[in-house]
């Protein structure tokens, strides 16, 4: 078709644009390590080391080259998938993190999944009877979302649903003892625990989970369902929704194909946004509910200096929030058709 | 066919009820086209919605009745009223392109109406959208059923929109504003389409707008409105020759049209005699093959290819042309925003064009050639009152501060007849010609040689315009100004200028006194211009007050006492 050869075109360009934004991304996690304070030669050889096992540590790593050398000894790791190991687990920082990031993803995803179902109907149901008691409702939870830090909900729901209640489980990690961790196919207990169809633990992940993923949907529905309230007002003040209901369509038409749609953009936006800085916030929901995600085990590495670690984690989280913006904007030239042709 | 009686709306405001229209009554026969006319905040718009039922929020129609074949329209059921709108009345809206939901392929928004209306299948919706555009002459139109509204002209928008509005073969069109924003031609264009479509399908028409020359030529009945009423109806040609109601007389007065003066525009009371201007042989401004290309998404863009012209000392020169002819990249080069690609504009003798536009703030020459713009509401910093408006330029550039600041913009206040209680205010509690003063006046501030005047008057009702046009008029007489008068409205430049330039894609197709252009155009492009602007019926030589032209209202020719 004629419209899709310009869309696909923008299409392509915009996933080449995102090639410089990681090799900067490689670079910069590269400098990290040589800009810190300290010699990382000293830290890797351990607290034990004496001056010639830190040589060593130094030759054996490279650090006695000059910086462009190291940079392309980096690269090359980097390219053999090999992020060096970390002091304080012991194991590679590879390992770590595949074991990590997906608990840290699966209860981001699974509370912006969450925010998204209750926030996205709630703003559209108050822009669409302003005034009423729904449109109020949206105000309180909004208001209460940004006002109640994430580590004073979780603690509060621990609170409630675990030691008053009694109805949720103890608030200590992914999956109760009792339960063997599914196979590692995606590190995602939920769908690893479906493909291997055993219910049982499925169910049990399911527990440990909702309570971290309702604090952090909390925190993450606010600016959704705001911004999906005023995108919705705004369309549906527009000329086209009056042309729409002047040529007789239904109100699910106007509301769902000719407003919603239109206001989905800001919402898109939003929603980007919300998925970055929850996937930093977490770290407090991770520590209440000690959930093994990225976000405690980076505080923890820095805390310790454990810079492998640190450097596998920066690389990690650009590298996922280039990812998300890539999404985001393909998303973009999705919705509107307009978008495709502003890209050059 | 549509019978209205005393029809009333209100709508609740923060600051308390408003009543928008006040108690009308009228009705459409079958096969009439029914004009509405009035400016803005008449109420003409909020009768068409409340008919059709689609009322902004806190609208409610107050009283009265409205009957549709039968149907009442003021309390059908929600659900009847949606099978009527776009099936038995329907409704075209000005500013087309924000009309059509932008990211929806303009085939599928047909196939949503005839959908709806059980027009269509899923199997045949395609077809009957594409026959709906071929209704309406779109050309091409299996191409350009997958198009979306922001690929298409504006033009090519408002036929979208009526073939929405035609798709289900309603019996009552509501058209308003169609052609508010487009093109002269393309007014013509749609209007006639829009007419030969009702003529043929044997439709009623209300037509809506605040141009009495466009509502004369298209209907067969006019309603004039004010404040939401009524004040005058009936036949087009007696409307104009003779309008018995203070209010569309002086309506009528207002409407720029052939063999006026620019002095009739205003009402017989208020008219002072015009003042002679004497326009010199030294040029003040010579373009000399300027020529401006943008470096475009498809190859550059040509915008201006290479014109030439003069303007004299104290001359008014006029430049014509529809959207994307060039005529706003030509002036913004002259005063001085943007930098051409090659050429000359020499001001005083002098080539201005080679200061690039980013140091011209600094250049002395920069307080003697000003601007005033298109939207007067758009060109005011939001948050300056109309004194720091006034002010700005004065502090700038010509250093005044304190009392003599305070003194020299009151006198212009006073020059451009902006009430002095006014400066104080901020652009959202002026009126739109209040807006327009505080534009001149800030505009003539450093008492410039020469005003690029961007169509300062095509956003106002035409009461105002009239006021404003005679303002600048005086202005020009009085401060010795020249003018380069930059319009799509032949009628008003036709009232303004000395000179016009037509300009069509970047070039000049035609040029000369304005008398000879308008008369005898030898140009095909300009006689094509000259034949699409409306054509109000010539007024009846004005027997009523035959004294009024010359005695009075000698005092002070400038300021009037309407503060618009």
């Amino acid at each position: 078709m004629l419209s899709s050869h310009p869309r696909l075109r923008a299409t392509l360009w915009r996933v080449a644009q995102s090639i410089p934004v990681v090799i900067g991304v490689v670079v910069i996690s590269f400098l990290l390590t040589r800009a810190l304070p300290g010699d990382p030669a000293v830290y890797f050889a351990g607290v034990a080391a004496d001056a010639a096992s830190i040589e060593e540590t130094r030759v054996a790593m490279g650090l006695d080259k000059p910086l462009p050398q190291q940079f392309v000894l980096y690269v090359g790791d980097l390219m053999r998938g090999d992020l060096g190991m970390s002091l304080s687990s012991g194991r590679s920082v590879v390992d770590d993190l595949a074991n990590r990031l997906p608990a840290s993803l699966e209860l981001t995803l699974t509370a912006l999944v969450l925010a998204v179902v209750i926030a996205v109907p709630l703003g559209v149901l108050a822009a669409t009877r302003p005034g009423t008691w729904v449109d109020h409702l949206c105000r309180v939870v909004v208001t209460a979302g940004v006002s109640l830090p994430t580590f004073f909900t979780g603690i509060l729901l621990i609170y409630i649903f675990y030691y008053l209640m009694g109805i949720a489980p103890s608030p200590l990690g992914r999956l109760d003892f009792i339960y063997l961790s599914p196979d590692h196919v995606t590190g995602f207990y939920l769908i690893d625990a479906a493909l291997m169809g055993d219910w049982e633990t499925w169910r049990g992940a399911a527990k440990q989970l909702i309570l971290p993923a309702s604090t952090l949907a909390l925190f993450t529905l606010a600016p959704i369902a705001r911004m999906t309230r005023a995108a919705m007002l705004t369309a549906l003040s527009s000329d086209f929704i009056r042309t729409a209901r002047a040529a007789g369509l239904s109100s699910r038409t106007v509301l769902y194909r000719y407003a919603f749609r239109n206001a989905l953009l800001p919402v898109v936006t939003t929603l980007g946004m919300v998925f970055s800085f929850a996937l930093g916030a977490n770290v407090l929901v991770e520590k209440v509910f000690a959930w093994p995600g990225i976000g405690s085990y980076a505080v923890e590495a820095l805390v310790v200096s454990d810079y492998a670690a640190v450097q596998g984690f920066v690389l990690a989280m650009a590298l996922l929030f280039v990812a998300l913006n890539l999404v985001i904007d393909l998303l973009y030239t999705a919705i509107d058709p307009r978008i495709g042709f502003d890209a050059k | 066919m549509l019978t209205v009686k005393d029809l009333s709306v209100m709508f609740q405001t923060r600051r308390g009820p408003v009543d928008a229209v006040r108690g009308i009554s009228f009705e459409v026969s079958k096969g009439e086209i029914l004009g509405i006319v009035g400016e803005s905040g008449s109420g003409k718009s909020v009768t068409s919605y409340a008919l059709m039922r689609i009322l902004e929020a806190g609208g409610v129609i107050k009283a009265g009745e409205a009957e549709y074949s039968g149907i009442d329209l003021r309390r059908a059921a929600e659900r009847d009223m949606r099978d009527i709108r776009g099936r038995e009345i329907s409704m075209i809206f000005q500013n087309p392109r924000a009309a059509l939901n932008p990211i929806r392929k303009v085939g599928h928004q047909i196939e949503d109406v005839l959908r709806q209306h059980a027009r269509a299948t899923r199997y045949d919706a395609r077809a009957k959208a594409i026959a709906a555009l071929e209704a309406v002459k779109i050309k091409d139109a299996e191409a350009r059923y997958d198009a979306y509204p922001f690929e298409l002209s504006g033009g090519m928008c408002q036929r979208i929109v009526c073939a929405i509005a035609l798709a289900c073969d309603p019996r009552l069109l509501i058209a308003d504003e169609p052609t508010t924003g487009l093109d002269i031609t393309t007014q013509k264009a749609v209007m006639d389409l829009v007419r030969d479509l009702i003529r043929e399908r044997g439709m009623s028409s209300i037509l809506i707008t605040h141009d009495l020359g466009l509502a004369a030529q298209y209907c067969d009945r006019i309603l004039v409105m004010k404040d939401g009423l009524i004040v005058e109806q009936g036949d087009p040609v007696q409307i104009f020759s003779d309008p018995q109601h203070p209010y569309s007389r002086k309506l009528v007065d207002a409407t720029p049209r052939a063999g006026t003066g620019v002095r009739s525009l205003l009402p017989a009371s208020e008219r002072k005699p015009e003042p002679q201007i004497a326009v010199s042989d030294t040029p003040l401004v010579e373009v000399r093959n300027l020529v401006k290309t943008y470096a475009g998404k498809s190859g550059p863009v040509h915008a201006v290819k290479d014109i030439s012209f003069t303007v004299f000392k104290g001359q008014c020169v006029g430049l014509v042309g529809e959207s994307g002819c060039g005529k706003s990249t030509t002036s913004e080069i002259l005063v001085r925003l943007m930098d051409a690609t090659a050429g000359q504009v020499l001001f005083d003798g002098a080539d201005i064009a080679a200061i690039p536009a980013r140091g011209f703030a600094r250049d002395p020459r920069r307080a003697q050639i000003q601007m005033v713009f298109q939207d007067a509401t758009d060109s005011l910093n939001p948050r300056h009152s109309a004194r720091q408006t006034i002010a700005e330029p004065l502090r700038r550039l010509g250093g005044m501060r304190g009392a003599k600041l305070d003194a020299r913009i009151e006198e212009l206040a006073t020059l451009v007849g902006l009430p002095l209680a006014l400066l104080s205010r901020f652009p959202h509690q002026l009126s739109g010609g209040q807006k327009a003063r505080v534009g001149i006046a800030r505009a003539v501030a450093l008492e410039p040689k020469f005003l690029i005047l961007d169509e300062p008057t095509a956003a106002l009702d035409v009461s105002i315009q009239a006021v404003v046009l005679n303002l600048l008029v005086d202005l020009r007489a009085k401060l010795g100004l020249s003018y380069l008068f930059v319009s799509h409205d032949l009628h008003v430049v036709r009232l303004l200028c000395d000179h016009v330039i037509v300009m069509k894609d970047g070039q000049i197709v035609e040029q000369g006194a304005t008398h000879d252009v308008m008369t005898h155009p030898q140009n095909l492009y300009t006689k094509t211009l000259l034949a699409a602007a409306p054509k109000p019926p010539e007024r009846r030589q004005i027997r009523d007050f035959p004294h009024s032209e010359d005695t009075d209202a000698q005092h002070d020719p400038i300021h009037d006492e309407r503060a618009s």
